[in-house]
């Protein structure tokens, strides 16, 4: 095998990853419907608009949360299916350069949904997003993407393939995941003013949830490789 | 003739004594192998025997318990990753994306392996995959097809080592033919294959030799 | 080439897993229990405000840092088996036990907060920043356990574990962090208070510290002890190993004559 950048490998991972999607449409088939459905249980479930227009920031959050194991259990299975992802480690790919491909693939699907479920909050909930704390919203979208991502690659390959090890998955991530949940919540709560909190409480945030993601990033493109050995 | 190569030739695989222990069960007892470069060699034996497992040692997949050996020259328990890069394995799986065509998956690999288009193009023929197949998404494949492309891939890794496990189960009596004249000529262009078959006699036309394994042991073989 | 030997268990000497090591903590352990029960249940004071039924703190607040402790050793045994050359098997399974004895004390840092806050404010539960980090530690190492259990061989096994024991402890300061300051931002004005802390005077103070003692000494008793355990199953596991192979053997042997 000629050597091929870690750049390369990420790459085309990722491209593998997008192209899958574009070909079998299971986010747009499912994903995205389920997400918008939990959306739809929420306020089934909480009934009143003025209490969902007040936490409609952190059911946005988890319904990222929930959507998220349902990719992540959707993008190893396409890697566990016909055993390519062990194919890949047989092969001597760095698997920490696969860790970083999978990781840009569910960042982009991560976005994908985050955009949808704030655009349904405005519609459903009466979510009301204001200029000034636009700044303070993208930048939490994108520092809690980035750490959801890494946990759920990481985790993702720990619970693929094997049978019985994918309800791991939930019980693995979630906790892990819970610091970004408050504080991306908290975070958006601030951008938003529900609540009438200023966008300057969001900031502390912020440094959590870079501090997070750089934390898993760095973590996971070491853990990865361990992980998926079989 | 026994189980070790006559000639002086290269080695691809020289292993001793191993023990591979699986979920506390020695699935390999004290395996013995040795074989040069350009062999198509056959593993026979019974279902249980240790030869999916064999096969995973010398694909430095699985860590051995005990023993030692060399594949490809390097060492089978300290260079497990070097191994693994000069060495293709085929299983029970064929490791594609069943989403994604032929060519999508054999340019996935070319990425991978810094092999650009022509040698993917050459690849796909080579292993009788390129044309009309080759704009197929693999779920859709038949399995011989998809044993082809599994192949192709080793073609664009540039494996020296080809492992098989069992490559002709599931293809009908055409597609066996075809599948030991794709092997035959990979072995041509400087590839060696070691694959397992738990029908010794039908196997044998395509190997070189045969070596026997049973109760995770390397018995002495027939030529 | 390299030729592997197994790494080969030291049996122990006696039937049991203890030792004169044991015996020696064990005796301490007691005493200093004994102590606890006295400075908790009868020197120290009752609160002013809480009365009788802050004597839980010299349970909880102890088992909830032995708990720390435990994960912390669970880490370090678990980057040792990863960069140690040996990545010694033994060094695992104190990870192993370590992460099981500090599940255990977390439970008991949940019950007896809870009971704590039923006592005296009539809650079970009031989302203050330690109950709620222990409970996601709590959940976050039920994880790890459930890890250490996936099939594997013992190598695979314990190589998995350690990277998800490091992984694990990463969290514990990011739990800290953001549920700190989300409970310092919740200044509601609740009739049940914030934490349950206390203002500690000396005596309370001393009496909390033979917790912390006995409370570690209990620990490294107890880890001793599974820690053994552990390797006993699987110098067990060995022995069916060797029988394995000789049966094997004797398998492929019966064909020929």
């Amino acid at each position: 095998m000629a050597e091929v950048s870690r750049f390369s490998v990420s790459w085309a991972v990722l491209m593998k990853d997008l192209r899958i999607e574009r070909r079998s449409r299971v986010m747009i088939n499912q994903i995205i419907p389920f997400s918008a459905l939990v959306m739809v249980l929420f306020a089934f479930a909480l009934d009143a608009t003025n209490i969902l227009t007040r936490v409609a920031p952190g059911l946005i959050w988890l319904a990222v949360l929930f959507s998220m194991i349902v990719i992540v259990q959707r993008g190893f299975a396409v890697e566990s299916s016909d055993g390519a992802l062990e194919a890949l480690q047989a092969a001597g790919v760095d698997p920490s350069a696969v860790f970083w491909g999978k990781w840009a693939a569910l960042v982009v699907q991560l976005t994908v949904i985050e955009v949808l479920l704030v655009g349904a909050a405005v519609l459903l909930y009466g979510v009301e997003i204001r200029a000034i704390g636009l700044v303070l919203l993208v930048t939490t979208a994108i520092s809690a993407t980035c750490g959801l991502a890494a946990v759920g690659t990481i985790y993702g390959g720990l619970a693929a393939g094997v049978s019985g090890r994918e309800t791991l998955l939930p019980l693995l991530v979630l906790p892990v995941a819970s610091p970004v949940l408050i504080g991306a919540t908290r975070a958006v709560e601030a951008a938003l003013g529900t609540g009438g909190t200023t966008i300057s409480e969001g900031w502390p945030w912020l440094g959590l949830l870079s501090v997070f993601a750089v934390t898993f990033g760095v973590a996971g493109s070491f853990a990865f490789g361990p992980l998926i050995e079989e | 003739m026994n189980s070790s190569p006559t000639s002086a030739t290269e080695s691809v695989i020289d292993i001793q004594g191993l023990v591979v222990v699986l979920g506390g069960y020695p699935a390999l007892a004290g395996a013995d192998l040795c074989v040069a470069r350009g062999e198509i060699v056959l593993l026979s034996g019974p279902n249980g025997a240790g030869k999916t497992t064999l096969l995973r040692a010398c694909a430095g997949m699985v860590r051995p318990v005990r023993g030692s050996g060399q594949v490809l020259g390097f060492d089978l328990i300290a260079e497990r990753e070097a191994i693994r890069s000069g060495v293709g394995m085929v299983g029970h799986r064929n490791g594609l994306y069943t989403d994604l065509t032929v060519e999508e998956n054999l340019r996935f690999w070319g990425a991978m392996s810094g092999a650009d288009s022509d040698e993917v193009a050459a690849a796909a023929s080579a292993m009788e995959v390129d044309g009309r197949l080759a704009s197929v998404p693999v779920g859709r494949l038949s399995a011989g097809q998809r044993r082809r492309t599994a192949l192709a891939v080793l073609v664009v890794r540039r494996a020296s080592l080809w492992l098989l496990d069992e490559p002709h189960t599931g293809l009908d009596a055409a597609g066996r033919d075809q599948l030991d004249d794709l092997l035959r000529r990979a072995t041509l262009s400087g590839a060696t294959v070691l694959f397992s078959s738990h029908e010794a006699d039908r196997a044998a036309r395509l190997a070189t030799r045969s070596v026997r394994v049973e109760a995770g042991r390397v018995e002495v073989g027939d030529g | 080439m390299t030729t592997i030997t197994p790494q080969t268990i030291q049996a122990p000497r006696h039937r049991g897993t203890g030792t004169r090591a044991t015996r020696v903590v064990g005796i301490a352990t007691i005493i200093m229990i004994g102590w606890l029960a006295v400075f908790g249940l009868v020197i120290s004071p009752a609160d002013r405000d809480q009365g009788d039924s802050v004597r839980i703190m010299y349970v909880h607040v102890p088992s909830v840092w032995l708990a720390y402790l435990a994960f912390i050793v669970t880490a370090v045994c678990s980057a040792i088996h990863l960069i140690g050359k040996r990545h010694s098997l033994g060094v695992d399974r104190v990870a192993g036990a370590s992460a099981e004895i500090g599940v255990v004390f977390m439970a008991v840092t949940l019950v007896t907060g809870m009971l704590w806050g039923r006592i005296t404010w009539g809650v079970y539960w009031q989302w203050d920043a330690r109950l709620t980090t222990t409970a996601l530690l709590f959940v976050s190492y039920i994880g790890y356990l459930a890890v250490r259990g996936l099939e594997g061989t013992r190598e695979q096994r314990a190589r998995r574990s350690a990277v998800i024991g490091l992984l694990v402890v990463l969290e514990i300061p990011l739990v800290h962090w953001s549920v700190r300051l989300w409970r310092s931002l919740h200044q509601e004005a609740t009739v049940l208070g914030t934490d349950l802390d206390v203002s500690l005077d000396g005596l309370m103070l001393f009496s909390l510290f033979v917790g912390v003692v006995a409370f570690t000494l209990l620990f490294i008793w107890l880890v001793l002890h599974r820690s053994r355990t552990l390797t006993m199953i699987d110098l067990s596991g060995d022995r069916d190993l060797d029988a394995a192979l000789a049966s094997r053997r004797a398998e492929g042997g019966a064909d020929r004559v």
